[in-house]
C-alpha cells in the first residue's frame, strides 16, 4: 500500500517477484493501477488519502472475528496494559482525543499514559527516536492478561476501530465490500504460527497529514497478526532513493543528531539535563544506554578538546527552539529572513511542494550555492522559472548571486549507501570525475579548511565550536586536490577506542567517560575488526539464508529487527517453517539464523529484579527492546503527536466529508496561511465545486524524481518525453479530453498544462452516491533538460504532519480543463479567478476542529 | 511451397554454417510474466551499443514511447492495456495516436502497425490484435473479469532459419560460433533485403547512417564471457540469458508452471523448432496470443517458399524466351505487307 | 508488425528498367540474327540505356552506396538479390559492348577495329540475350521471397507478370523506336506480353487472399486499374494499327510501356501498404494456426484458398 514498487523500486522488487514465484500472493492497494498493480495478483482502488480508513477496516476485522494471533499479542505487545482513566477517544469527542487544545492545535498526551506509569510531557522532537520517557515503564504499568479489562488496550482498540466496518471501508475509501474482505481473507489467512505477511509501503503512505499515523495503522494489523519480528513479515519503508535510509540514520534533519538522538533545545544547560529530557529512572531498553553514545558523539567532534570536565563539549552542539524544516525555511526565505542557501543533491525548484513558493524564496536570497551533477532549475530558475513568464521574478532585478559547483557522481567517488533495510554497501569508484566535478567529501573538506582559516583567531564564542572541531580524517591530495578517505570517515563513525587506537567491535563497547569516540552509534561494527564490513560481498551460493556476510546491518549486522518475536514465550521458534532465532538452554544463550536482537543471556522466563533499569529491567518476553516497556505498541501513549491511535481524518484538501467523524482533517496538521500558499477548503468549511477532482503525483520509472539525473540524458528522456496526465475514459468524457492532446490541471496555488493520456488504468471511484474522479501526473518536468515540462509540484500546498513536519504532496484537488493553460498575466488571472469562484483566501482551509456541531454542518449523529 | 513431412532443421546452426566446435547455441528466454516494464534493458542496450536516441516525442501507446524494435531501439518493451469489461469503444483514442505514431520517425521506419485508413473494414479489435494508442483496447475483455496491462520486452528472435541473412546479398549478416545472426557493419552497403526478409519486423536501415541494425546479442560482451547488456540489467530476470538447452527446459517447466497456477492462456513463443523459422534463438513466454503484444502468430522464413519462387520464375523466364523467339520466328515466317 | 520497405521509388522504377533493358536485349539479338539493322540498333542502345538507368537506380538506393561491390564479394543462392547481381554482371558487358558497336560513327565501321568490336559486340550481345530471360523475371523472386505479404502472396503469379511486362515495354519500345516494317517481331513480341500479363495479373487478383484487399485499393488500384487499361489499349493498337501506321505504333508502343511501368510501381506500392496494417499478416497466420489446431494441416504460407 502507498508504494508503487515495481516503478520506483524495480530493483528490490525482484525480491517480490521471487516470492512470487514461490508461491506468495501479492495484493497492491493504490489509487491507480501501476506496472506493480499488474504484477499483482490482485489490485484494489483506494481513494488516495484514505489508507487509514482502509487498514482500520483490517483491525475491525481481525478484532471483530478473533483473528489475531492470541498468543503472540498477549505477550509481546501492550494489548494487556491499562490505560489511564482520564484517556478519551474519537469516539468520545467525535474525532478527536483528550488532551487537545485548540489554541496550539496540539496534543497534550500526558491523558493518554498507561495506568500506573507516567510520561515525560516534552516538546515535539524532543526526544528523538525513542520517544518521550515513561517512568514506571519497568514494573510499574497496571495489566490485565485476560485482555478482558475495559481500560485495556486491547479493549481500546476494538472500540476505537468498532465504526471502520467493511460498509463504512466502502463508504470512506471506495473499495467494495467484497474485495475488502478478500484482502481480509487474504492477510488473515497468510498470518499467525506457521505463516508471515509483509507490508510494503513507500511514500504514498508518508507524504500525507497523517503520515506517521498511516504507518502506525500498518504496524497495528502487523503486530495483531503476529508479522513483526518474524521471517517473512514485516513492514518495508521503502525509501525515496538509494541513501535516503542513509541521510536519516546520520541525518541531514534539523532535529536530529547521528542514531537519532535528539538535537539539544535551547535551555538545555547541560549534558546532564539533555539525557534527563531522553531517559526515565524506571523504564526499560537500550535508551538507557544514550549517554555512552552521545558521549562518544561528542569525543568524535571535539576529540581531545571534549573532557569530562567540559561536559565533553556538549555546549558546542547547536541549539534548536522549534521547527527549522526545509519548509519553514523556505518560508523564511521568501519573508526575507535568510540570506544564503546550501542545496546539494536536490532540486527543490521542481521536486518540493509548492514550487512557485520555492522559486521566490530562491529569489530573495544573497547568496545560493547549488551542487549538482547538471545544471539544474534550483540554479537556473532566475532566468527560466515560470515566474519569470509572469513578471514575478526578473532576471535583470533577481539578486540572489548563484554559484554552481559541479559534483561528481555515485559512481565517481568511493563510499556507502546504506538501503531500505538497514544494510549499508560500500562501492569503489567506477570512474574518475570529469573536469571540475568534486565529491561531496571533497568539498566539505575544502570549505571546512577555508572556514578554519576565517576563524582561527577569532574571539567570538559563536565560533569556539568550530574552532574546537576535530577535523582529522585521513586525507588524500594535498593542498586544493585534498580531501578525506572516505573509508576512514567510515571508520569513524564506526568508533575507536582511544585507549587503544583500534576501532570498536559494536555500540556495546561505547562508554560514557570518553574512553571511546564514534560517528553513529548505530553503526558502530561497520568496521569491526578494522575492517571495512559493508565492503563484504560474499554470494549467496557461498552462505547461509541471511548472507550475513554481504555488506553488514545496522544495527551489529542483525538482519531482522526485533527477532527475539519470531520464537515463543518459552524461546522455541513459533514454528519450523518460521524459525529465525530461538533459545539454547544447553549454551545459555540466544542463537539462531540471525544475530539475535535482545540479550544475548537473558533467558525466555526472566524476571528482572525490582529496581531494575534500561536492558536489565527486560523481561525474557520483552522483544522490542527499544521501547520504554519492551512492547510493541499497539497504542502509543507517546512519541506520536497526533494521538495514541490513527484516526481516520480526511486529507487537508478532500472533495469529501469525513464520513466517520465530526472532525474533518487531522487536528494537528501543520497549516501555513500565506498568501503564497492558498488552500482550497474542505467541507464543512467549503464544497467540492472548483476544485472537485482528486489529484495525485508520483514518479515513472523511466525518470529520477526531480528529473536533474534523468531529464538530460537522451537515453532516459526518450523513454518519457513529455509530461501526460492520466485521466479515467469516464472523466475525459466528462471534460472533453482527448487522448494526447492538451490538457490543464488546475489547483488552488497553480496551472500546469500536459498530454493527455486516456486510461482504463484510471477510474472513478463510487462512495455513499458521490463519484470521486481521481487524476494522476509524474513530477519530473521542469524548464531545463532534453525534454521539458511544467512543474506538477507547483500545484501542490505546503501543509505538514506535525509529527515529523512531512508534506501532503500525495493528495489535493484540483479540476482539469481542455487545451493549453493561458500564459503570463493570463495565467495570474485565471488563477485569481478561480479562487475567487471557490471563496479561498490565505487563510481559507486553516480551522482545524470541525469535531462537534457547528453552524455549517447538520448535527450528526453519535452512536 | 512448405514441404510439412520435412524433418525439422538441426538447432545447432554454428555447426551448419560451417563451425568445426563451436561453443553450445545460446540465447535469450523473456519470460513477460515477471515483466515489470522498466526498460533497463532497453537502456542497458543503448549505453553498451551506443545506439542513438529514437526521438524524444510521446506515442501515447500506453507507457511506450519506443514504439517498435528498429534500427536504434535493438530491445523494446511493449506495453498492452486489456481494457476492463463494459468500457465503451476506444476510438476516439485511437483515432487520436494514430496520426501521430504514422508521422513519428522510428530508426527509418515509420511506426507500421497502424491501421490503414483505406481498410475498408477495421477488423483489428476483432482480432485480437493490438491497436495502437491504448494497445490491448478491445481484446478478449469478455474472457476477462478485469484490466490486464501485459508487458513484453521483445528482441531479435535469432531464428535458426533466419530470413534477414539468407537474403543478405554481401554476407554482412553472418551466422556467428554462438547461433546469432550479427550484422557486420563494415560490410553491409544498406541495400535493404534483411529489412523485408525479416518476418517479425525487427531490423532496420539506420537513417544518416545507411546500414542495417539489429541486436546482436551482445556479440562482443559474448566474446568475452559477458551476458548481453539487457539480460545483466534486467531487475526480475524477466530476460534470462544462456544456451538455448538450458533455457528450452527452463521455459518448459515455467509454462507447466504457469499452467499449473491456472494461467491457462500462458504460452511460449519460438520454442518449436517445427515452426515456420526452425524456432527462435530468442524465446519467449507470453500471457496471450502473440498478435496481443505485436508479434506475428506464426511466420514462416521466406526462404522456404525459394524452390517454389524460383520454379516459377524458371517457367516465366522460359515463357520469355519462347516469346522472344517466337517473335523472331514467327515473323521470319508470317506475312508483313 | 512488419517493417516497412526501405526502397524507395527507385527500385519500382528499376523493376520497370531491368525488364526493360532485358526484353529489348532479346529483340536486338533477335533483330541481330535476323538483320532487322534499325531494330538492332534500337534495342541495343534502348537496352543499354535502361541497363545504365537500372544500375544508377540500384545503387541510388542503397543506403551506402560507395559500398556496392559489396555485393560482388559472395554468391548467395539463397539471396535473390545476389542472384539478381550476378545476373546483371553476366547480361550487361555484352549489352555494353553491342551498344558501343552500334554507336561507331558510319566512316570508322570498316576500320579493322571496329569489325573486331562488332564480331566481339556480336558474340557478347548474343550471350546477354540468352541471360536476359533470367534478367527479366528475376525480381518476381526478389519481391517474393520477403516477408512482405503484399509480394510474398503473388509469388506464384507474379514473374509472369513481370516477364509479360517486360515483354509487352520492350515490345513497345521496339514499335516506338524501329521503322514498322522491320518491327513486326517487336509487335509479336509485345502482343504476347501483353496478353501474358493481363492474363496473369487478372490471375494473381484472383487467387489473393485478404491481400487483395491494398491489391484493391488507393493509389495502387488506381496505377493497376490504369496500367490494365494501358496495356490492353497498347495491346488492341498492336494488333489493329501499328503494322500501317507508324504512329499508330508509336502510340500503341507508349501505352505498352507507361502501362508496364505502372504495374510495376502498383505492385511495389501494394507490397509496400500491406506491411503497414498488421492484419495482413496476422490473419493468413492465425488461420493457418487454427486450421493447423483443427489437424488440417496444410503446409502452405499465407492463407491463400485451395492450394
Amino acid at each position: 500500500m502507498g508504494s508503487n514498487m515495481a516503478e520506483a523500486h524495480p530493483v528490490a522488487f525482484q525480491w517480490v517477484m521471487e516470492a512470487k514465484k514461490n508461491g506468495a500472493r501479492v495484493v497492491h492497494v493504490d489509487p491507480r493501477f501501476t506496472r506493480t498493480s499488474a504484477l499483482a495478483d490482485s489490485y484494489v482502488r483506494i481513494r488516495a488519502g484514505t489508507d487509514i480508513a482502509f487498514l482500520g477496516g483490517v483491525v475491525h476485522h481481525v478484532l471483530s472475528n478473533d483473528l489475531d494471533f492470541r498468543e503472540y499479542v498477549a505477550a509481546y505487545t501492550n494489548a494487556a496494559f491499562l490505560v489511564n482513566e482520564g484517556f478519551a477517544d474519537t469516539e468520545d469527542l467525535d474525532g478527536l482525543f483528550s488532551g487537545y487544545d485548540p489554541a496550539t492545535g496540539s496534543y497534550a498526551s500526558t491523558t493518554w499514559d498507561y495506568e500506573g506509569a507516567r510520561q515525560r510531557a516534552t516538546a515535539p522532537m524532543e526526544t528523538g527516536m525513542g520517544g518521550p520517557p515513561i517512568e514506571g515503564a519497568a514494573g510499574g504499568i497496571a495489566q490485565d492478561p485476560t485482555l478482558e479489562d475495559p481500560r485495556c488496550v486491547f479493549q481500546v482498540l476494538k472500540r476505537h476501530f468498532s465504526r471502520y466496518t467493511p460498509e463504512m471501508v466502502e463508504r470512506v475509501c471506495g473499495v467494495p465490500r467484497e474485495e475488502f474482505l478478500q484482502v481480509c481473507r487474504a492477510w488473515t489467512a497468510n498470518s499467525g504460527r506457521e505463516r508471515t505477511s509483509a507490508l510494503v509501503y513507500s511514500v504514498g503512505w508518508t507524504q500525507h497529514t497523517v503520515g506517521a499515523q498511516n504507518i502506525r495503522a500498518g504496524a497495528i494489523v502487523q503486530l495483531l497478526l503476529g508479522n513483526i519480528g518474524r521471517p517473512g513479515g514485516g513492514i518495508y519503508a521503502l525509501r525515496g532513493h538509494a541513501n535516503i535510509q542513509g541521510s536519516t540514520d546520520i541525518p541531514t534533519l534539523f532535529d536530529l543528531l547521528p542514531g537519532y538522538l535528539p538535537m539539544p533545545r535551547a535551555g538545555q544547560a547541560d549534558l546532564a539535563a539533555y539525557l534527563d529530557r531522553l531517559r526515565a529512572r524506571t523504564q526499560k531498553g537500550y535508551w538507557e544506554e544514550a549517554d555512552a553514545y552521545l558521549v562518544s558523539l561528542l569525543k568524535e567532534y571535539f576529540g581531545e578538546a571534549a573532557t569530562a570536565d567540559n561536559d565533553f563539549g556538549f555546549d558546542w552542539l547547536p541549539r534548536i527552539d522549534g521547527d527549522h524544516g526545509t519548509y519553514r525555511t523556505t518560508m523564511d526565505m521568501v519573508d526575507g529572513r535568510v540570506s544564503g542557501y546550501l542545496v546539494m543533491g536536490q532540486n527543490p525548484a521542481v521536486g518540493s511542494a509548492n514550487g512557485r513558493l520555492q522559486r521566490l524564496a530562491l529569489a530573495n536570497l544573497d547568496w545560493l550555492v547549488v551542487r549538482d551533477l547538471t545544471m539544474i532549475e534550483t540554479a537556473s530558475f532566475w532566468q527560466d522559472a515560470p515566474e519569470v513568464e509572469t513578471g514575478e521574478i526578473a532576471p535583470e532585478r533577481c539578486r540572489t548571486e548563484v554559484f554552481f559547483l559541479p559534483a561528481a557522481s555515485h559512481v565517481e567517488k568511493a563510499g556507502s549507501f546504506t538501503q531500505t533495510q538497514r544494510m549499508v554497501q560500500w562501492r569503489e569508484k567506477a570512474a574518475e570525475p570529469v573536469g571540475d566535478q568534486r565529491s561531496d567529501l571533497w568539498f566539505f573538506h575544502q570549505l571546512w579548511r577555508r572556514i578554519r582559516e576565517r576563524v582561527a583567531d577569532s574571539t567570538d564564542p559563536r565560533d569556539e565550536p568550530l574552532q574546537r572541531l576535530a577535523w582529522d580524517y585521513r586525507t588524500e591530495g594535498t593542498g586544493d586536490d585534498e580531501e578525506p578517505d572516505p573509508e576512514d570517515v567510515l571508520r569513524r563513525i564506526n568508533g575507536v577506542d582511544l585507549t587503544t587506537g583500534r576501532t570498536v567491535d559494536g555500540f556495546t563497547d561505547l562508554r560514557a567517560d570518553g574512553t571511546t569516540a564514534c560517528g553513529c552509534w548505530q553503526y558502530s561494527g561497520v568496521y569491526a575488526d578494522e575492517v571495512n564490513q559493508a565492503a563484504r560481498r560474499k554470494p549467496h551460493d557461498q552462505q547461509g539464508p541471511y548472507d550475513p556476510e554481504w555488506g553488514w546491518t545496522w544495527p551489529a549486522n542483525r538482519r531482522l529487527l526485533y527477532n527475539r518475536a519470531s520464537a515463543d514465550l518459552d524461546g522455541r521458534p513459533w514454528s519450523e517453517r518460521k524459525k529465525l532465532v530461538w533459545w539454547d538452554p544447553d549454551q545459555g544463550r540466544w542463537t539462531g539464523h540471525d544475530v539475535p536482537d535482545f540479550p544475548p543471556t537473558t533467558p525466555p522466563g526472566h524476571e528482572p529484579p525490582a529496581g531494575a533499569r534500561g536492558p536489565a529491567a527486560l523481561r525474557g518476553d520483552d522483544p522490542f527492546i527499544m521501547q520504554a516497556d519492551g512492547k510493541g505498541w499497539l497504542f502509543a501513549p507517546t512519541g506520536v503527536v497526533d494521538g495514541p491511535l490513527p484516526t481516520h481524518y480526511e486529507p487537508h484538501e478532500s472533495p469529501v466529508r469525513n464520513p466517520l467523524y465530526g472532525q474533518q482533517g487531522n487536528p494537528t496538521r501543520r497549516v501555513y496561511p500565506r498568501p503564497e500558499n492558498p488552500y482550497d477548503p474542505s467541507p464543512p468549511e467549503g464544497d467540492p465545486g472548483v476544485f472537485p477532482f482528486v489529484l495525485t503525483a508520483a514518479r515513472l520509472t523511466e525518470h529520477h524524481t526531480a528529473g536533474g539525473m534523468s531529464r538530460q540524458l537522451p537515453h532516459l528522456a526518450e523513454l518519457q518525453p513529455e509530461l501526460f496526465v492520466e485521466v479515467s475514459p469516464e472523466l475525459a468524457r466528462l471534460r472533453g479530453l482527448t487522448h494526447l492532446w492538451w490538457a490543464h490541471v488546475v489547483t488552488a496555488r497553480a496551472a500546469v498544462e500536459a498530454r493527455v493520456h486516456v486510461t482504463d488504468r484510471m477510474a472513478p471511484l463510487q462512495l455513499d452516491g458521490q463519484v470521486v474522479h481521481q487524476v494522476w501526473l509524474p513530477y519530473h518536468w521542469g524548464p531545463t533538460g532534453l525534454v521539458t515540462g511544467d512543474v506538477v509540484n507547483d500545484l501542490l500546498g505546503i501543509v505538514a504532519d506535525a509529527n515529523v513536519l512531512i508534506q501532503e504532496s500525495k493528495v489535493a484537488t484540483c479540476d482539469v480543463l481542455r487545451g493549453r493553460r493561458p500564459r503570463g498575466a493570463e495565467l495570474t488571472a485565471l488563477l485569481a479567478r478561480l479562487r475567487t469562484r471557490a471563496g479561498i483566501t490565505a487563510t481559507t482551509g486553516t480551522t482545524l476542529v470541525t469535531a462537534g456541531p457547528s453552524p455549517t454542518d447538520p448535527p450528526r449523529e453519535t452512536p | 511451397m512448405t514441404d510439412p513431412d520435412r524433418p525439422p532443421p538441426p538447432l545447432d546452426v554454428a555447426r551448419r554454417a560451417g563451425y568445426d566446435e563451436p561453443p553450445p547455441r545460446v540465447g535469450f528466454f523473456t519470460d513477460t510474466s515477471v515483466c515489470i516494464g522498466c526498460k533497463a534493458c532497453e537502456v542497458a542496450c543503448k549505453e553498451w551499443n551506443a545506439l542513438p536516441e529514437d526521438g524524444l516525442d510521446l506515442l501515447g501507446m500506453s507507457m511506450d514511447n519506443t514504439g517498435m524494435l528498429g534500427a536504434n531501439s535493438w530491445r523494446h518493451v511493449a506495453f498492452v492495456e486489456q481494457r476492463r469489461p463494459g468500457t465503451g469503444g476506444p476510438d476516439e483514442q485511437t483515432a487520436a495516436v494514430e496520426p501521430r505514431l504514422r508521422a513519428a520517425p522510428r530508426g527509418g521506419s515509420e511506426l507500421g502497425t497502424t491501421p490503414l485508413p483505406t481498410s475498408p473494414k477495421r477488423a483489428v479489435a476483432d482480432l485480437g490484435m493490438p491497436t495502437v494508442g491504448r494497445p490491448g483496447d478491445g481484446t478478449g475483455a469478455e474472457t476477462r473479469t478485469d484490466f490486464r496491462w501485459l508487458m513484453e520486452s521483445d528482441v531479435c528472435k535469432h531464428c535458426t532459419e533466419a530470413g534477414c541473412l539468407d537474403v543478405c546479398p554481401t554476407g554482412a549478416l553472418f551466422r556467428t560460433e554462438f547461433g546469432t545472426v550479427v550484422v557486420q557493419q563494415d560490410i553491409c552497403d544498406g541495400c535493404g533485403y534483411c529489412v523485408s526478409g525479416c518476418p517479425y519486423g525487427v531490423i532496420d536501415r539506420r537513417p544518416h547512417d545507411g546500414r542495417a541494425q539489429k541486436c546482436t546479442l551482445c556479440y562482443d560482451r559474448l566474446k568475452g564471457g559477458l551476458t548481453p547488456a539487457c539480460a545483466k540489467a534486467c531487475p526480475t530476470e524477466s530476460i534470462q540469458f544462456g544456451p538455448l538447452d538450458v533455457l528450452r527446459e527452463r521455459a518448459d517447466r515455467r509454462l507447466a508452471e504457469l499452467h499449473g497456477q491456472g494461467v491457462a492462456e500462458a504460452q511460449l513463443y519460438g520454442r518449436d523448432p517445427d515452426d515456420g523459422v526452425g524456432g527462435h534463438g530468442s524465446m519467449f513466454l507470453l500471457l496471450d496470443r502473440p498478435e496481443v503484444y505485436g508479434l506475428p502468430p506464426a511466420p514462416v522464413v521466406p526462404t522456404r517458399s525459394a524452390p517454389q519462387i524460383w520454379r516459377r520464375v524458371g517457367a516465366a523466364a522460359a515463357a520469355f524466351a519462347l516469346a522472344g523467339i517466337g517473335a523472331f520466328v514467327s515473323s521470319a515466317f508470317g506475312d508483313d505487307r | 508488425m512488419l517493417k516497412a520497405p526501405v526502397w524507395e521509388w527507385k527500385i519500382a522504377a528499376y523493376l520497370f528498367t531491368g525488364g526493360l533493358a532485358a526484353g529489348t536485349a532479346v529483340l536486338a539479338a533477335g533483330a541481330d540474327l535476323t538483320r532487322a539493322p534499325h531494330l538492332r540498333r534500337s534495342c541495343w542502345l534502348g537496352s543499354f540505356g535502361a541497363l545504365l538507368a537500372s544500375v544508377v537506380l540500384l545503387v541510388g538506393d542503397l543506403g551506402r552506396p560507395e559500398r556496392f561491390h559489396h555485393m560482388l564479394r559472395v554468391a548467395k543462392p539463397t539471396s535473390p538479390m545476389s542472384v539478381g547481381t550476378w545476373l546483371l554482371s553476366a547480361f550487361g558487358p555484352g549489352v555494353g559492348a553491342a551498344a558501343v558497336s552500334e554507336l561507331v560513327p558510319a566512316r570508322w565501321r570498316s576500320t579493322w577495329p571496329a569489325r573486331l568490336l562488332r564480331g566481339l559486340a556480336r558474340a557478347l550481345g548474343l550471350a546477354s540475350a540468352a541471360t536476359a530471360p533470367g534478367v527479366g523475371t528475376y525480381t518476381a523472386a526478389l519481391l517474393s521471397q520477403t516477408a512482405v505479404p503484399g509480394w510474398a502472396e503473388v509469388r506464384e503469379e507474379l514473374p509472369f507478370v513481370f516477364a509479360g511486362s517486360a515483354a509487352a515495354a520492350s515490345g513497345g519500345f521496339g514499335m516506338l523506336t524501329a521503322p514498322p516494317a522491320e518491327a513486326r517481331p517487336a509487335r509479336v513480341f509485345a502482343a504476347v506480353g501483353a496478353s501474358g500479363e493481363l492474363l496473369a495479373s487478372r490471375l494473381m487478383e484472383h487467387r489473393m487472399g485478404l491481400v487483395r484487399e491494398v491489391y484493391e485499393h488507393g493509389p495502387v488500384a488506381r496505377r493497376r486499374r490504369a496500367s490494365e487499361v494501358l496495356t490492353a489499349a497498347g495491346l488492341a493498337g498492336t494488333v489493329l494499327l501499328a503494322r500501317r501506321s507508324r504512329a499508330g505504333a508509336a502510340a500503341s508502343g507508349i501505352a505498352l510501356l507507361t502501362g508496364s511501368a505502372l504495374q510495376r510501381f502498383g505492385v511495389f506500392e501494394a507490397g509496400v501498404e500491406s506491411t503497414r496494417d498488421p492484419r495482413y499478416t496476422v490473419v493468413p497466420q492465425r488461420e493457418r494456426l487454427d486450421a493447423a489446431a483443427r489437424g488440417t494441416l496444410d503446409g502452405h504460407q499465407g492463407g491463400r484458398p485451395g492450394r
